[in-house]
């Protein structure tokens, strides 16, 4: 692990810049018999082969719903979608179940965060990994365990031929996340999805899986959205970052310049209410409040009632009341997005 | 502790506190852990159970906490940091080693000294979801430990007295009657400092308390820990796995691999002169949030799992995962002692190394 096998000329010269996929505008929202719950409100962004963008956010901010929408596994009903979702310049919302399937794989594929609720307990890894080219491509048994063989040996999990008749709860954590890499990059897909791949395991473990998600990503030139909470993650590991807050994006741009300061409150708030290991620091400064609740989401901005650069009634320009006039994402400097009335003011501060 | 501690009368010596909160000058030595085990059995069969070893949970940790402070104490899953917060409340009994609490051994305790050491140390679990009774009302979780220990607030005043405690933690005191499933994460692990401050400890033994947080709230639960610590002159034993969050609350901080305590010093020592091979790899493995400090940083990625407590390697236990190890290491379990880095690690081969980037003062 310490000499990644990996050729250095690899795939990731891949023209940047190729659109793999592009959100528009998505709404997703959950209807229920006391309310409805509005998880994602209007999400647009683009991800290109090789590019790396994190979509960072608290829990119940819409981000793993946003990622659920695009890989087509809500339940339609309760969850109504609305809104584009391109991949390769076809829309995946509007087009046949069928053709959807043949994306999923191929074209799209997800890990999740906890690997052992997403394997089989009753089937073999071998054989749920080789469950991939069976479905998909009509392979023998025999082809399909040869390939998961290969396929274990490319996330780097040890003994890969001994063990691939193992049982999931034969693995530790970090191997199980392996084995959930594995089937997801087992079609070659243009983009993965990696849904808090690294929250549930240790850190020295993390940083083994995430090197070999950024060396899978540098052969194949996969686009990869990186969903987390953690602001230690999207910083090592992605080109660009997308902040969530009550199912909007607030904040948009390369992480060197959102980390190095930030345009929207609640990114600023984030960055000073998480200690760091390179330093003690002083008192910890959080954000005021709770998350809000999405059925019942605060009017204007999402964010003001607990935000500190909020301006009320007459202190507010017009048009830019925070509590009533909902700000939209607007570029705030060349290269940078943020939905906030006074970006300018929160910039620099 | 006075009796009317939790009025606010002393709340004024709180506020003119330091911002870095040195508490350079800690008190005497309030619990003393020497050679703590906890070995659990291994049984087979169904009716005659045979042992057939033992799962070295923990094995062999020593750890002092002083009067007023806060000792950190980090970990990956599975290295037995949990059994030892068990075993400080009283929940588990060792199997060996002693736990000397003002001066008596806690493991020899009975009947009603146990009861009163029971008292003094309380303990705030990780999971808030799991950890509060859903079928009982938020003023009867608090309020629960007045009956096994009538004489810390008298019948009558109980009512307003968890009130107080409520307010105090940052919760509307209206919300006595509330149950546990109407409040968010962060307030329900509110309500568990407020269970555990109402027996008027002297240690709170904080098992991740804020693990299961989202990072805006956990700041909020850190700063509350740290402000009823300068009021109450509590001393916290801060269990995690952040070593982020560690470096910020501890003042010393205790590393442990599988079982035992490999690297312990001041927040400072540890973490920008790490010493023992593993604290170095673990240091090495947190991602940095500054772009400009990307990449600066050593990577010591280990290679494979950490083995089975229950068959632990010979020597030193981090041998087998180790760059630095030779033949001695697998022969002679390495000593926790100071082997001129300034601070004691448990390594033949002890060297400071500095790892993570140090961010130059603003």
């Amino acid at each position: 692990m310490t000499l990644p096998d990996i050729d250095s000329t690899g795939a990731r010269a891949a023209v940047p810049g190729a659109t793999l996929l592009e959100v528009d505008d998505l709404h997703v929202e959950f209807r229920q018999r006391s309310g409805v719950v509005n998880a994602v409100n209007g999400v647009s962004y683009t991800l290109a082969e090789g590019q790396t963008l994190a979509i960072l956010g608290e829990s119940g901010s819409g981000k793993s719903v946003s990622a659920q929408a695009i890989m087509g596994i809500l339940d339609t009903p309760p969850a109504v979608i609305r809104g584009g979702i391109r991949f390769e310049g076809r829309d995946m919302l509007t087009m046949a179940p069928e053709d959807q399937r043949k994306i999923r794989g191929p074209g799209i594929s997800m890990i999740f965060q906890d690997a052992l609720s997403s394997l089989n307990p009753v089937y073999s890894v071998g054989w749920q990994i080789g469950e991939m080219f069976r479905v998909h491509q009509g392979a023998s048994r025999k082809e399909a365990k040869h390939k998961a063989v290969e396929l274990m040996d490319r996330v780097r999990i040890p003994a890969a031929a001994k063990r691939v008749d193992d049982y999931p709860h034969q693995f530790s954590g970090g191997m199980r996340q392996r084995v959930m890499i594995a089937m997801a990059i087992a079609l070659d897909p243009r983009i993965l999805i990696a849904d808090e791949p690294t929250t549930a395991l240790d850190v020295t473990v993390q940083a083994q899986v995430m090197d070999l998600l950024k060396d899978l990503q540098r052969e194949t030139g996969m686009g990869l959205i990186l969903i987390t909470h953690d602001l230690g993650v999207v910083n090592e590991v992605a080109d660009d970052v997308a902040v969530m807050y009550a199912g909007r994006i607030v904040e948009r741009g390369t992480v060197d310049d959102v980390f190095t300061d930030a345009a929207h409150p609640y990114t600023e708030g984030l960055m000073k209410s998480v200690p760091q290991v390179e330093a003690k620091g002083g008192r910890l400064q959080p954000i005021v409040g709770q998350p809000p609740n999405l059925a019942a989401i605060p009017s204007g901005c999402p964010f003001h009632p607990r935000c500190t650069h909020r301006r009320l009634g007459a202190e507010a320009a017009p048009g830019r009341e925070c509590a009533t006039d909902v700000p939209p994402l607007r570029l705030v400097v060349p290269g940078r997005e943020a939905a906030c009335h006074y970006s300018e003011e929160v910039l620099g501060a | 502790m006075p009796d009317d501690s939790l009025t606010g009368a002393t709340a004024a010596s709180a506020a003119d506190a330091a911002p870095a909160r040195s508490r350079a000058g800690r008190g005497e030595p309030l619990l003393e852990i020497r050679g703590l085990q906890k070995h659990f059995p291994l049984t087979q069969g169904v009716v005659f159970k045979r042992t057939i070893g033992h799962v070295r949970a923990v094995d062999g940790v020593d750890l002092t906490l002083h009067r007023g402070e806060t000792v950190g104490l980090v970990g990956e899953s599975g290295c037995g940091k949990s059994t030892v917060s068990k075993l400080l409340v009283a929940l588990e009994k060792p199997t060996g080693g002693s736990i000397v609490y003002k001066g008596d051994d806690v493991t020899r305790l009975s009947g009603r000294a146990l009861k009163a050491y029971r008292r003094e140390v309380q303990i705030i679990f990780q999971d808030p979801y799991a950890s509060l009774n859903p079928r009982m009302t938020v003023g009867d979780i608090v309020a629960e430990g007045w009956s096994v220990h009538a004489d810390v607030a008298p019948k009558k005043g109980r009512l307003k007295r968890t009130q107080e405690l409520l307010d105090r933690v940052g919760l509307n005191p209206d919300y006595v009657n509330r149950y546990p499933h109407q409040f968010s994460g962060g307030q329900r692990q509110r309500i568990g400092i407020a269970r555990a401050l109402a027996l008027q400890p002297e240690i709170i033994v904080c098992d991740e308390p804020v693990s299961a947080l989202d990072v805006s709230v956990q700041a909020q639960v850190v700063n509350l820990l740290e402000d009823l610590q300068d009021e109450f002159g509590l001393s916290y034993l801060f269990i995690a796995h952040d070593l982020s969050v560690v470096r910020h609350i501890s003042d010393r901080v205790a590393v442990m691999y599988l079982g035992s305590i490999v690297e312990e010093g001041t927040d400072a020592q540890v973490y920008t002169t790490p010493s023992h091979p593993y604290t170095q790899a673990l240091l090495s493995s947190v991602p940095l949030h500054e772009p400009h400090l990307r990449g600066q940083k050593d990577r010591i990625l280990l290679q494979g799992d950490v083995p089975s407590p229950a068959d632990p390697p010979s020597g030193c236990r981090f041998r087998t995962r180790c760059w630095k190890a030779q033949d001695i290491c697998a022969e002679e379990p390495p000593a926790l002692v100071d082997r001129g880095q300034g601070h004691p690690a448990a390594c033949h081969f002890a060297e400071a190394r500095t790892v993570v980037p140090i961010e130059v003062a603003e």
